[in-house]
């Protein structure tokens, strides 16, 4: 049973949909007590970093997932801005994140002359492990971002993309995943990523 | 090319049903639009645009409920438009699924709704459709009202004003060419590249491969089609008919 953290901007319809297609039980959480209880969490997310993190410190839910992710030791897979949010710092909103992966949350300098934000389809890179396993061809997914994550620590790195410069496209410590791309929203290679959270993930 | 270019299925949605004209007129039914979007869910298309072309005439609601059932058998990107005058619309539309959404006569008619959307839901989920006729005499002139209105600002002008304004994207829609099978204007194509930064999406008059490989080569960043995918052979019976992002990747290497 994995239990969805509705952000209140978020997509969270999508990711239902397609946990349903692929067979995972899910449930939204109703309350923070949901959460702290929580099997497994997806946090899924468009939005602004800033105005999100403060719904999350304002509503309780920020206690009730630093308790479940950093003590109990939940598995907990972050999407897009959500992957965002569990890093240190974010330059959108100039705001602090949850903080449990040593990274930071950077804009897209508009120097490069690619369109931002980037969005569309483009390939992860992943380092061996479940998530590098499965996909029918070279895995790509769907992205729609203008700011991008960048680890402090290499060993944190799960994938990376392409678009300008190299970034970090998706991230794990240890039960902490996030990815800058919507599998939801990646047909068979987003089916095949959450099948690998869902099953084989634990942490 | 940049990264890979998006294939995008525009489907125009008349009550429930998924229609297709020629030059914004004569639309006739061609098929159900769920039991498209599961076919085109299952051929694997980059992302799906569904046009409500009623709503705004109509002055009413998107189909909330139609939209909520499009999202849910849809795993890929889905854009909205038709009938959206206000953020709270978008708000629920994001809400049911959507990713983005498409504002195409209420770019104009609605002051401050560009800056508002891109402001509260991010600049990324936001397109903006501009529809273009040809003059008789030469240049181009941006139409509202499904064609049947012009407004007075020059497109080149009104380019960068969407741009400035907060638009993530823009579709460049060429209504002389839509329905045609003739391929895109690709003159115009490249005009709408030239004055933004955003990505382009390049609409009407696909008739095949090459011709979205051809938009993809003058800087779009994707390429959408109502009657190449919905459309085919001489008699245009109708069928699902879906070239993928490779097809097209190899068609540009294959263009001079």
């Amino acid at each position: 049973m994995i239990t969805l953290i509705d952000t209140q901007q978020s997509n969270i319809s999508s990711v239902r949909n397609m946990l349903k297609r692929i067979g995972v039980p899910n449930v939204t959480a109703q309350s923070p007590a949901d959460v702290v209880d929580a099997k497994k969490l997806i946090l899924p997310g468009v939005g602004h970093f800033g105005t999100v993190m403060n719904w999350l410190n304002e509503s309780g839910y920020r206690a009730a997932l630093d308790e479940a992710v950093q003590v109990r030791k939940t598995p907990v897979l972050g999407i897009c801005l959500g992957m965002q949010l569990m890093a240190k710092y974010s330059e959108e909103g100039n705001a602090e994140g949850l903080g449990w992966v040593d990274a930071r949350v950077r804009e897209f300098d508009h120097v490069s002359t690619l369109p931002v934000p980037h969005m569309g389809w483009n390939d992860v890179l992943f380092r061996e492990g479940i998530f590098a396993k499965g996909y029918r061809e070279s895995p790509r997914f769907y992205f729609v971002h203008s700011y991008f994550v960048s680890c402090d620590n290499e060993a944190d790195v799960l994938g990376t993309t392409h678009y300008g410069h190299d970034f970090v496209s998706a991230f794990q410590r240890g039960n902490v995943v996030g990815a800058q791309f919507h599998p939801e929203k990646s047909h068979a290679f987003g089916m095949n990523f959450l099948k690998k959270f869902a099953e084989e993930f634990h942490g | 090319m940049a990264k890979r270019p998006r294939i995008i299925p525009c489907l125009l949605l008349r009550k429930t049903g998924l229609v297709k004209g020629e030059k914004f007129a004569n639309h006739r039914y061609v098929g159900d639009v769920i039991n498209a979007v599961r076919i085109f869910n299952d051929k694997g298309v980059d992302e799906i645009m569904v046009l409500d072309i009623d709503a705004t005439r109509e002055k009413r609601e998107p189909n909330y409920e139609l939209i909520e059932q499009l999202a849910g058998e849809c795993f890929m990107p889905l854009a909205y438009g038709g009938g959206i005058t206000r953020t709270s619309q978008m708000e629920k539309l994001f809400r049911l699924g959507c990713e983005k959404i498409c504002l195409t006569t209420a770019a104009t008619t609605v002051p401050g709704l560009i800056e508002e959307a891109a402001a509260r839901f991010g600049r990324q989920s936001v397109v903006v459709g501009i529809d273009v006729r040809k003059k008789l005499l030469g240049g181009y002139e941006v139409m509202i009202h499904a064609g049947s209105e012009k407004i007075a600002t020059p497109l080149d002008d009104y380019v960068r004003e969407v741009t400035d304004k907060g638009a993530g994207e823009i579709v460049i829609q060429a209504i002389h060419a839509d329905g045609t099978l003739k391929g895109y204007d690709l003159e115009l194509v490249s005009r709408v590249v030239k004055n933004t930064n955003v990505p382009v999406i390049a609409a009407g008059g696909a008739s095949g491969v090459e011709d979205l490989a051809a938009a993809i080569k003058l800087g779009a960043s994707g390429a959408a089609a109502g009657a190449l995918f919905v459309f085919q052979g001489k008699h245009r019976a109708v069928l699902i008919n879906v070239p993928t992002a490779d097809d097209v990747i190899r068609a540009v290497s294959a263009q001079p």
